[in-house]
């Protein structure tokens, strides 16, 4: 065990253990607890709402897996991972302040609460919006779950289980008791850590390389595809990597995740700023760690297994205390994703399903345990599916960003700016979306050269508007826009 | 019409023209200036120049506009509702 990492990575887990517990205080002071402990009381600051923003997109696969595969492909992948500079500005602008405006005035905590709200109280939009967050975000966090395991395992050399139990413990707790506040401010330490992660590590990797001419003519010496947007066989068409502006860049507007925090900030100050902050952060973030991938090539030829790349990378161009503040970036990046997605799904089961239908007359001291006891039975039940993930979840985190994207983009966008679109078009968008996203991938993956997302995003559209049009003259009740 | 929604409509739109540009001035300096063979390549700061153009200068370019939008474009709005409740 490498003491000289550890340091660091402990020093970071403490801190965030601390803030997280520290912050949790204010939770049970505030009136009205499910908008405090699902929503943090719509009190985001700018920096923390982009702070939030990005900590919960970026994951493992901003951090360990995308620089693995820009280690393989070259400069084209980074070129790709920048149509994730899109999320910095687009998320916010397009749910924008109309989001914010209804969101208040449906008293809506969650997503769905807004559905349902939207889409005249339709049981068969709450019930599928719930579902399908419930599945595939469960799935998508075990995941998450398992590959912050296994790095604090590559790390320290501990087994699998007691890395796996480090990881829960480390942010279980302050999640369970704190809810969203909790994660906001510590999502916050994390994205400066991620922020500051990166830079590190992309000013070493040039130094190490002698200097990015001297890496660049190298690279060309070993293969020239690594220089061109084509990728190191030539694979990567424009319209392939294009079509990442739907999965990563335009369409992370449909993640419940992420287009909820679009509802919790606390005027249009805090919006400008975050804004700002977030496009500055996101564009920094991606350019540098997927280049990193690919400047660490020519100093450490020959990796076979990709998500090995980046820690591997930081224990040979840094000392060991900084590569330890470095390894603490991915390991920010994974928590700050499975603490949101973990309390997305618990206010899915209490708010949307519990909530609305299984106990409406609960009260504010029932809402209280049932909260706590969701978020708990569902952090421990995500560490146990992670000891040994089953191959449905395995299986189902494959579609979860690009089924929930192709679920949610449209009844939440042209729900906002087209008052005809009603809960037909709801509903017809969501299980088109879904159901032609798994089809699609399982039996036709990439057509014409695209990504699988492209097309259901587009059937789902069409879904939208004409089920709509064509149910609108039994749909007498447009949205109130006055 | 809620004079706040007018303000939201617009400011959803400089959303769609901002990717938009984005996605143009990426698409333009990658493919534009990087489909030619390697030899023939320029280098700018050690990085091939369209990936320079595209992906460093682009993201600058896009810092900046979102900063201009910000200033100049996007008007502050309460988001409570004002007079029945708040």
């Amino acid at each position: 065990m490498n003491w000289g990492v550890m340091i660091p990575l402990i020093i970071f887990l403490a801190i965030v253990f601390v803030v997280g517990f520290w912050s949790s205080k204010t939770v049970y002071a505030k009136s009205d607890f499910m908008q405090e402990y699902f929503l943090g009381s719509r009190e985001l600051g700018g920096l923390i709402l982009a702070m939030t923003m990005i900590a919960t997109y970026g994951s493992a696969s901003s951090f360990v897996g995308g620089p693995g595969v820009a280690y393989t492909e070259g400069l084209g992948w980074v070129l790709l991972s920048m149509a994730q500079v899109a999320t910095g500005y687009f998320v916010l602008l397009i749910l924008g302040k109309k989001f914010a405006i209804m969101a208040r005035r449906y008293n809506a905590v969650t997503l769905v609460d807004y559905m349902k709200v939207r889409y005249d109280n339709s049981k068969a939009v709450v019930i599928l919006s719930a579902f399908s967050i419930i599945i595939f975000l469960f799935a998508a966090m075990t995941a998450q779950w398992v590959g912050g395991a296994r790095l604090i395992e590559a790390i320290t050399g501990l087994s699998y289980t007691t890395a796996l139990f480090v990881f829960a413990a480390a942010v279980l707790v302050y999640v369970i008791i704190g809810g969203f506040r909790a994660i906001a401010v510590t999502d916050m330490i994390q994205g400066l850590i991620m922020f500051a992660g990166t830079l590190i590590l992309l000013v070493a990797t040039v130094i190490a390389g002698g200097g990015m001419q001297n890496i660049m003519t190298e690279l060309a010496q070993e293969n020239e595809m690594l220089l061109t947007p084509f990728g190191h066989d030539g694979s990567l068409t424009p319209l392939y990597v294009s079509s990442f502006w739907i999965l990563v860049g335009v369409g992370v507007v449909g993640l419940p995740q992420i287009a909820v925090r679009a509802m919790s900030y606390k005027d249009s100050r805090s919006m400008h700023r975050a804004l700002i902050v977030g496009t500055i952060v996101v564009a920094f973030m991606m350019f540098g760690m997927h280049l990193a991938g690919v400047l660490a090539r020519p100093i450490l030829p020959g990796i076979d297994e990709p998500d090995t790349v980046m820690p591997t990378l930081a224990m040979t161009v840094l000392p060991a205390w900084l590569a330890g503040i470095v390894l603490a970036a991915p390991m920010a990046a994974i928590m700050s994703t499975v603490d949101a997605l973990l309390l997305m799904v618990s206010s899915a089961v209490v708010k949307d399903v519990y909530y609305n239908y299984v106990n409406p007359k609960a009260t504010e001291k029932k809402i209280k345990q049932v909260s706590i006891g969701v978020t708990s039975v569902l952090g421990i039940s995500v560490v146990f599916f992670a000891l040994s993930p089953p191959d449905l979840l395995i299986w189902l985190n494959l579609f979860a960003f690009g089924g929930l994207e192709s679920a949610f983009v449209w009844p939440l966008v042209l729900g906002l700016y087209w008052a005809r679109g009603n809960k037909y078009g709801a509903l017809a968008s969501i299980i088109l979306g879904v159901v032609s996203y798994i089809a699609i991938s399982v039996f036709a993956p990439e057509p014409f050269g695209m990504h699988s997302v492209v097309l259901p995003v587009v059937l789902s559209l069409v879904g939208y508007v004409l089920a709509s049009l064509l149910t609108s003259s039994k749909q007498s009740h447009t949205i109130e826009t006055s | 019409m809620d004079w706040r929604f007018k303000v939201a409509n617009r400011e959803a739109w400089i959303g769609v023209a901002l990717a938009a540009i984005n996605f143009l001035w990426w698409y333009g300096f990658a493919y534009g200036l990087g489909s030619g063979p390697v030899s023939e390549y320029q280098f700018i700061f050690g990085m091939p120049a369209w990936f320079f153009y595209s992906c460093v200068v682009g993201s600058f370019l896009m810092i900046i506009l979102v900063i201009i939008v910000v200033k100049f474009f996007l008007t502050e709005v309460p988001l409570d509702e004002e007079e029945d409740h708040s």
